[in-house]
């Protein structure tokens, strides 16, 4: 077990330093440093000695890919694009164009993400495998297919309509709970409820219609007709049998996204105002803070990778017929 | 051709050619599938269930509108000489010219949907002095001399609209009857008792009902239209019917043109990884897990950000505004598709790494047919239909993706109509007091009658294409 942990994590080292080729080559090669130097400096300043300056101070005056000066492995490591990643994979992401330490922004803003992303994927989950179960109880009955449409239903509204909509009439008609905001502890209570209602509401059209699948399937498998000949009631097949190997699928779809929940949500965050890491990366996009969206990047890519390894775990760990070599 | 004796000058914008391309492929490909009966069959299905055929034809009123907004021209300028013509930068569709009234009729900023007065009170002159009130439209209810005409007459624009919209469906209705008795050879009364029962074989009344309610919606809308702003005017002004139904097109292309770029990646990539194993299964792979591992949002930032400043360091390759934008969205298409194809490539990796230890294709290999031919002749035509599922389900979620990327920032050309830029737009004015709703809810509208039409149409397509679905029937 522990090799194969090992191994998988050597693996994932090729996929970082190639997810860093692509986002270096999409930052740096097309948009250049001298480029990035024009636009900060505004076009008033603009020398060549100032480019050269804001290139110095930045830590930009390097060649990008290889270092023709330079002899033997110092071609490659004396360059712009190994000394950026190089200090990635220390987990050094240096500074921002606001001049704050991104390592230190990104501990402070995971703990909102956090206090909104958890939330929304427990009860999240909980609610969608109850409707999920629900339609699959009163199956091929004009519930099950009028739950099957109300889920379509749900699932084609925009997004953006379920904040609006949230935001306009709970908080501002109803006055119950503030527009936006955040606060920590408990106080910040009145500040979650919204956000995670709001998402949860927004996922259950396709999460409940994608586990309605899953429970269908296992539900024509031969253990149920097993456990049905044996006499068992419908409920007690279905919450007994049904829903524990049906689980399995779920709960391991669910692990992948597990360390993804510390990067937040982009758009939530941003309509609720809440400092977490989806507002800080939105308010790098819409900066073009390219070094923010790096680090961004690569701490998304890192966390997809851990997700994929739990994964992978979990598979063995609910399911002991799969063995990890 | 000499087009200077006409008084327009024809217009290809790049995504106009893909989208007239993209036609002649899916007609193409009807008349391939109709000659062939095992392909024949699944669509048979399709046709059977009324909820698809009910979509089907909504998703086809949209893609209508979608097409005559896509036949571009340029006017020439009436005080051009004629000897040498010189056309408006203003690039126009066929779309614009029947929407005309529509599109020139502005007003000053905000007013309500079927408003006859601005949202906003203005100094007048009235009597010799001045008052401040809320001033007349130019245009919408203009018809109208007194106030208390108003609610009467939309009440008969409504009700015209409707008898005029219910006389069309029940004129082709009856065109549907004759033929279709005279094709079957039967009594038109027996044909409309089999209608009535539903014995036809396919959907009649459901497709009957939607084409009703759709020309009655229809010709409501048009009677509206023709004196008011059935969904009020944005900022500047503008009518917000019009611009919604000009987002139509939009949000078709994104759905359409980036599953076009999707495809040949994902069907070359994903087939190649499974058939051939090895070494190219391990690039393939490697290539998937990188792009995939990379949140989504964020590469489509990144690639678009790019494309944002290449645009603005050449702006002498756009002749006109539109052009540009149009660039910016054919761009957008591409970094969506190539940031979404990974996961169908998987699902044929999959099926392919199947398919290859069947024993036709191993039958194959022993009598030494290539590899490209075993490809096209016995793995290709298996995974079609994950091909075909994925297409029709993919659509929605792209066509609510570019509401969310323009929102971001990140999305269509902020001068291109969209429902996005819509919403973004409109979002900041719900604190203002009235409330000014009509343009985030004409969005909401637009956008998911599109999205739901193309979801249930997804789900017929996928019942009756899916083995799986099959078995468990």
């Amino acid at each position: 077990m522990f090799a194969y942990i090992l191994r998988r994590l050597l693996y994932a080292i090729p996929i970082l330093v190639g997810v860093n080729l692509l986002t270096f080559a999409l930052f740096f090669v097309v948009n250049t440093p001298d480029d990035m130097a024009r636009l900060q400096l505004g076009a008033k300043h603009v020398t060549p000695e100032a480019i050269e300056r804001w290139k110095v101070e930045h830590g930009y005056d390097k060649p990008l890919l290889l270092n023709t000066r330079a002899t033997g492995s110092a071609q490659l490591t004396d360059t712009l694009f190994f000394q950026r990643s190089a200090a990635m994979f220390a987990f050094q992401f240096g500074k921002g164009d606001d001049g704050r330490d991104i390592g230190n922004e990104i501990r402070a803003r995971m703990g909102p993400s956090l206090a909104i992303a958890l939330p929304v994927f427990v009860i999240g989950l909980l609610v969608n495998i109850t409707f999920a179960l629900l339609m699959v109880f009163f199956r091929a009955t004009y519930l099950d297919l009028w739950g099957v449409v109300l889920c379509v239903v749900l699932m084609s509204i925009s997004g953006l309509f379920y904040i609006i909509a949230g935001q306009y009439f709970i908080a501002k008609l109803w006055n119950l709970l503030p527009i936006s905001g955040y606060a920590g502890g408990i106080h910040g209570l009145k500040f979650i409820l919204l956000p995670v209602l709001v998402s949860v509401v927004a996922g259950i059209g396709s999460g409940s219609r994608w586990y309605r699948t899953i429970f269908l399937e296992e539900i024509g498998k031969d253990y149920v007709r097993t456990a049905r000949a044996k006499g068992l009631s419908e409920i007690r097949v279905l919450f007994r049998h049904v829903l524990k190997n049906g689980m399995i699928p779920i709960l391991t779809g669910a692990v992948v996204v597990l360390p993804l929940l510390f990067m937040g949500s982009l758009i939530t965050e941003s309509f609720f105002g809440i400092p977490g890491l989806g507002s800080y990366t939105i308010d790098a996009i819409q900066a073009q803070d390219f070094s923010v969206v790096r680090a961004m990047v690569f701490l998304g890519s890192f966390l997809y990778i851990v997700g994929l390894i739990l994964t992978d775990i979990s598979y063995s760990w609910v399911d002991p017929r799969v063995r990890l070599q | 051709m000499n087009l200077d004796a006409f008084h327009f000058v024809p217009v290809l914008l790049w995504t106009d050619a893909l989208i007239f391309m993209l036609l002649i492929v899916a007609l193409a490909t009807v008349w391939w599938i109709r000659r062939h009966a095992h392909l024949r069959a699944p669509w048979a299905a399709v046709a059977r269930r009324p909820m698809a055929m009910g979509a089907a034809l909504v998703l086809a009123v949209f893609v209508i509108i979608g097409l005559l907004d896509s036949l571009h021209y340029r006017e020439r300028l009436d005080d051009s000489p004629p000897d040498r013509p010189q056309y408006s930068v203003e690039v126009l569709s066929v779309f614009d010219a029947l929407a005309s009234r529509l599109r020139t009729q502005q007003e000053k900023t905000y007013s309500a949907p079927l408003a006859m007065h601005l949202y906003a009170k203005e100094f007048t002159e009235r009597d010799g002095a001045t008052v401040r009130d809320y001033p007349r439209l130019k245009y919408g209810g203009a018809h109208l001399k007194q106030a208390d005409e108003y609610i009467s007459d939309i009440v008969r624009r409504v009700f015209v609209g409707l008898l005029q919209g219910l006389a069309g469906s029940l004129l082709l209705f009856g065109l549907l009857a004759s033929w279709q008795a005279r094709h079957r050879q039967m009594k038109v009364g027996s044909w409309l008792s089999a209608w009535g029962t539903g014995h036809l074989g396919w959907p009649g009344r459901t497709v009957v009902i939607v084409l009703a309610l759709v020309l009655m919606l229809g010709a409501v809308m048009a009677r509206l239209a023709a004196g008011y702003h059935v969904f009020g005017t944005d900022k500047v002004g503008q009518d917000v019917f019009y611009i919604s139904l000009k987002s139509i097109r939009t949000g078709l292309v994104i759905g359409t043109l980036t599953t076009l770029v999707t495809l040949p990646l994902a069907i070359v990539l994903g087939i190649a990884a499974g058939y051939f194993r090895g070494w190219v299964d391990d690039v393939i792979q490697y290539i998937y897990t990188v792009l995939n591992s990379i949140p989504g949002v964020l590469l489509i930032a990144a690639a678009v950000l790019i494309v944002q400043v290449a645009i603005e360091a050449h702006p002498d390759l756009f002749d006109t505004s539109a052009a540009r934008a149009d660039v910016r969205l054919l761009a957008l298409c591409i970094i969506m598709g190539v940031t979404s194809w990974t996961s169908l490539a998987r699902l044929l990796r999959g099926e392919s790494l199947k398919l290859r230890t069947l024993d036709y294709v191993e039958a194959a290999r022993a009598f030494g047919v290539s590899h490209a031919r075993i490809i096209s002749r016995h793995i290709f035509p298996n995974v079609f239909h994950l091909v075909l599922i994925a297409i029709v389900l993919d659509f929605s979620g792209l066509v609510l993706a570019e509401a969310v990327l323009s929102y971001v920032g990140v999305g269509v050309d902020p001068s291109m109509y969209s429902w996005g830029n819509m919403i973004n737009g409109a979002r900041l004015e719900l604190a203002r007091e009235p409330v000014v709703w009509w343009q985030l809810g004409a969005a909401f509208v637009f956008m998911f009658a599109l999205v739901l039409a193309a979801n249930l149409f997804a789900d017929g397509v996928r019942d009756a294409f899916d083995p799986r679905l099959e078995e468990r029937r």
